[in-house]
C-alpha cells in the first residue's frame, strides 16, 4: 500500500511555495478558498489512491487550527 | 406525503373468506401482508415454486399518482422469470441514457446498458399503478394465490411454530395462522410496528416536490435528465423522466427551510415547470412534496416474520434503488423459503436471506445517501466541495464521474457463504455471487431466445459443452452447445466458458459456483453449501 510522503519532494521548495503564492495574490480570502478547493480536487485525483488522501486529510486535521 | 389524496384507479372486491367461517384458525403456510409490488412478487415467485399463498392488503384499490417508476433490467429479468416481464416491458417505455446539466451545458452523461444481448432493457419507466395492475391481474389468475382485499392485519401473536393473525374485514375480525408471514406492507409498515422494531437512520432536511404533468413532447428523447442549478430553477437542482401516456415526471429541489404550503400554490410551481418544459402546454397529474429516508430495520428475519421491500429498508429516489431492491428482497427470499417448507433445508438458509439482503440494503443506502448528500448538501462547506466539483466537470473527466445524480439501481453481488469460492480464476462479466448475465441462445427446437428465460427452476448446472458430470439431486443440466446453442459466442465470452466448464446456478439466477471442470464431488458440496446445509 502506498503511503503519504512528508519528506521535501521539490528540488526547489521555495519555487513550489512561490507558485502558490503567486496564485493566490490579488485574490479575496473567498476567492482564494475556491481555488484552493479546485486545486485539492485535482491533486487528489492525480495522488488516485484513497489511503494516501485519508493519511493526507489526518495530517491536515492535526494541523488543523481550533475554530473560534 | 402531503397533497392531495390519491384517486382509485382500479378498484377490487372484498370477498369473504371460508377462513372467516372456520371454527378453528385456518392454519397457511405463507401469509403475505401487503399487495404492493415487492408483496405481489413474492406471492408469485412463491407460487411458481408450488407454496400456495395468502395475500391481505388493508385496501381495496389501486391508487392514482405514479409513485415509483424506475423498473431496473434485474427487476424486469425476475419479473420475466414470473410471466410478467415482458407485458411490463411492452406497457413501460425503455431507456438507458442519463444526462447530467450545469446550467445548461450538459457536462455528463451514462449509457446503463452499453453492450447487445440482453433479453432486458437497462430500465423502464412505468407508473406503480400499472406495474400493480399487472401483477395484481397475473396473480388473481393464479390458483396458488389466495389475494384478500380489505383485509387489514390488527395484532400478531407470535408462536414457537409460527405466527396468528387477527384480520379486521369489512364483516368483523377473524384469525388465521400461518408458519411464515411476510411483511410488505410499506414503508409505514404496521407490522413492524407490531413487533417493536427500531427503523433507524438519516432523515435528509431537504424538501423536493414531485409532480407528474401529461404533455406531449416526442420531440424530447426518452433519457433520464439531471440538472444541477438550471436556469429555470436557479440553485437547486431538477430531474426529468418520460413516463407512459405522455406522462412525465418532474422532481425540483425545493431546499431545507420550504414552507410547504407556499410551494403548492400553482402561482409558485407552474412558472418554473413551464419554463422547465421550454413553454410546451402540460396538465398536472399529481404534486407531492417528499423528504427522504435512508434506513433500515437491523435484522429481516424475526423468527416467522420476514420483512421484505420498504417494510425492510427505504432510501431516496436517487438512484431507483427503492422498489427495485424490495423486488430483489423478494426474489432472494422465494425459493429459500419454498426449499425449507419442502423440507430440503432449514432455518440457515432463511438466515442467508437475512445476511444476503441486509448486505444489499447497507449498499442501497450508502449509495442514496452519497447521492442524496451530493444533490442536497448537509452545509454551507460541503455544498462549496460540491459546487467546486461541478465547476471543474466540464474541464476535468475526474470531476465528471464523482458528479452524483444518483447511482442507477443494479444486481447486488452477494458476498456470501452460499458460494463456493473459485478455484480458478475466471474472465468475463459473470461474478460470483451476481445473476448470471443474459446471453442469446437458440434452442433445441431452433427458435431464438435468451439464457435467463431457458433456465429451468430449480438449481441449474450449466455445462459448456458435452462432458457431464453426475448431478446431486435437484439439479438440472443445461449443456450450451446441446441443450441451447451459443448462438452470438456471447455465453463463452461474458462466462468464460472453456471447454468443460460448469457453472451453478442459484434458483434465483445468482451464480454459486464455477469450475474449469467440474466432478460429481464438488458439484454436490458446492449445492449443499448454496442451500447452507454445510
Amino acid at each position: 500500500m502506498a503511503r503519504l510522503l512528508t519528506e521535501s519532494r521539490f528540488a526547489n521548495p521555495d519555487a513550489a511555495y512561490l507558485a502558490l503564492v503567486e496564485a493566490r495574490r490579488g485574490l479575496s480570502q473567498e476567492q482564494a478558498a475556491a481555488l484552493d478547493t479546485r486545486l485539492v480536487m485535482i491533486l487528489a485525483n492525480h495522488i488516485g489512491d484513497v489511503d494516501v488522501l485519508r493519511d493526507a486529510l489526518a495530517l491536515a486535521k492535526q494541523a488543523l487550527p481550533p475554530s473560534g | 406525503m402531503t397533497g392531495p389524496q390519491r384517486k382509485a384507479l382500479y378498484t377490487y372486491h372484498y370477498r369473504r373468506s371460508r377462513d372467516q367461517d372456520a371454527r378453528t384458525a385456518a392454519r397457511h403456510p405463507v401469509v403475505i401482508v401487503g399487495a404492493g409490488p415487492v408483496g405481489l412478487t413474492a406471492a408469485l415467485d412463491l407460487a411458481s415454486r408450488g407454496v400456495a399463498v395468502v395475500v391481505l392488503d388493508d385496501s381495496d384499490r389501486i391508487g392514482d399518482g405514479s409513485r415509483g417508476i424506475c423498473w431496473a433490467k434485474r427487476t424486469l429479468e425476475i419479473w420475466d422469470r414470473l410471466g410478467v416481464g415482458e407485458e411490463m416491458v411492452a406497457r413501460g417505455v425503455t431507456w438507458k441514457l442519463g444526462k447530467v446539466f450545469l446550467g445548461d451545458e450538459q457536462v455528463y452523461s451514462f449509457d446503463l446498458l452499453p453492450e447487445a444481448g440482453h433479453k432486458m432493457p437497462a430500465f423502464i419507466n412505468l407508473q406503480q399503478f400499472h406495474v400493480e395492475h399487472i401483477l395484481v391481474e397475473c396473480a388473481q389468475q393464479n390458483a396458488a394465490i389466495d389475494l384478500r382485499w380489505k383485509n387489514k392485519v390488527t395484532a400478531l401473536d407470535r408462536r414457537n411454530d409460527g405466527v396468528r393473525l387477527t384480520v379486521e374485514t369489512p364483516d368483523g375480525a377473524y384469525c388465521i395462522d400461518a408458519d411464515w408471514v411476510i411483511a410488505a406492507d410499506g414503508a409505514r409498515s404496521a407490522l413492524r410496528d407490531m413487533l417493536g422494531l427500531t427503523f433507524a437512520g438519516h432523515t435528509f432536511e431537504e424538501k423536493f416536490l414531485i409532480v407528474d404533468v401529461h404533455m406531449h413532447a416526442d420531440d424530447i428523447p426518452t433519457e433520464r435528465r439531471f440538472w444541477f442549478d438550471p436556469p429555470f430553477h436557479s440553485g437547486q437542482s431538477a430531474l426529468l423522466h418520460r413516463q407512459p401516456d405522455d406522462c412525465w415526471r418532474v422532481d425540483l429541489q425545493l431546499g431545507a427551510d420550504a414552507d410547504i404550503e407556499e410551494e403548492l400554490k400553482p402561482e409558485r410551481y407552474l412558472p418554473r415547470i413551464r419554463r422547465m418544459l421550454d413553454g410546451r402546454d402540460f396538465d398536472v397529474d399529481w404534486i407531492s412534496i417528499y423528504r427522504f429516508n435512508c434506513r433500515r430495520i437491523d435484522r429481516f428475519v424475526h423468527d416467522r416474520v420476514i420483512f421484505v421491500g420498504d417494510s425492510a429498508h427505504q432510501l431516496s429516489p436517487f438512484g431507483a434503488r427503492g422498489a427495485n431492491s424490495g423486488i430483489q428482497d423478494a426474489d432472494n427470499l422465494g425459493w429459500k423459503l419454498a426449499t425449507m417448507l419442502a423440507g430440503a433445508a432449514d432455518v440457515r438458509l432463511l438466515e442467508s436471506y437475512n445476511d444476503e439482503r441486509t448486505q444489499a440494503a447497507d449498499e442501497n443506502i450508502g449509495h442514496s445517501t452519497r447521492s442524496t448528500d451530493f444533490i442536497a448538501p448537509r452545509s454551507p462547506a460541503e455544498r462549496d466541495l460540491r459546487n467546486t466539483i461541478l465547476s471543474l466537470a466540464p474541464h476535468a473527466d475526474f470531476a465528471r464521474r464523482m458528479v452524483n445524480s444518483g447511482r442507477l439501481s443494479v444486481a447486488t453481488i452477494y458476498d456470501t457463504a452460499l458460494n463456493t469460492p473459485d478455484e480458478t480464476p475466471f474472465d468475463g462479466s459473470a461474478r460470483l455471487g451476481m445473476p448470471v448475465p443474459d446471453v442469446p441462445v437458440t434452442t433445441s427446437s431452433g427458435g431464438s431466445d435468451f439464457l435467463l428465460r431457458q433456465l429451468p427452476a430449480g438449481f441449474v448446472l450449466l455445462v459448456a459443452g458435452e462432458e457431464l458430470p453426475d448431478l446431486p439431486s435437484g439439479v438440472t443440466a443445461v449443456v450450451i452447445g446441446r441443450d441451447l446453442q451459443d448462438a452470438d459466442s456471447l455465453f463463452r465470452e461474458r462466462f468464460d466458458a472453456t471447454p468443460g466448464a460448469a457453472y451453478l446456478v442459484r434458483p434465483d439466477q445468482h451464480l454459486a459456483a464455477r469450475w474449469r471442470h467440474a466432478d460429481a464431488d464438488k458439484i454436490r458440496a458446492a449445492r449443499d453449501r448454496a442451500l447452507a446445509l454445510i
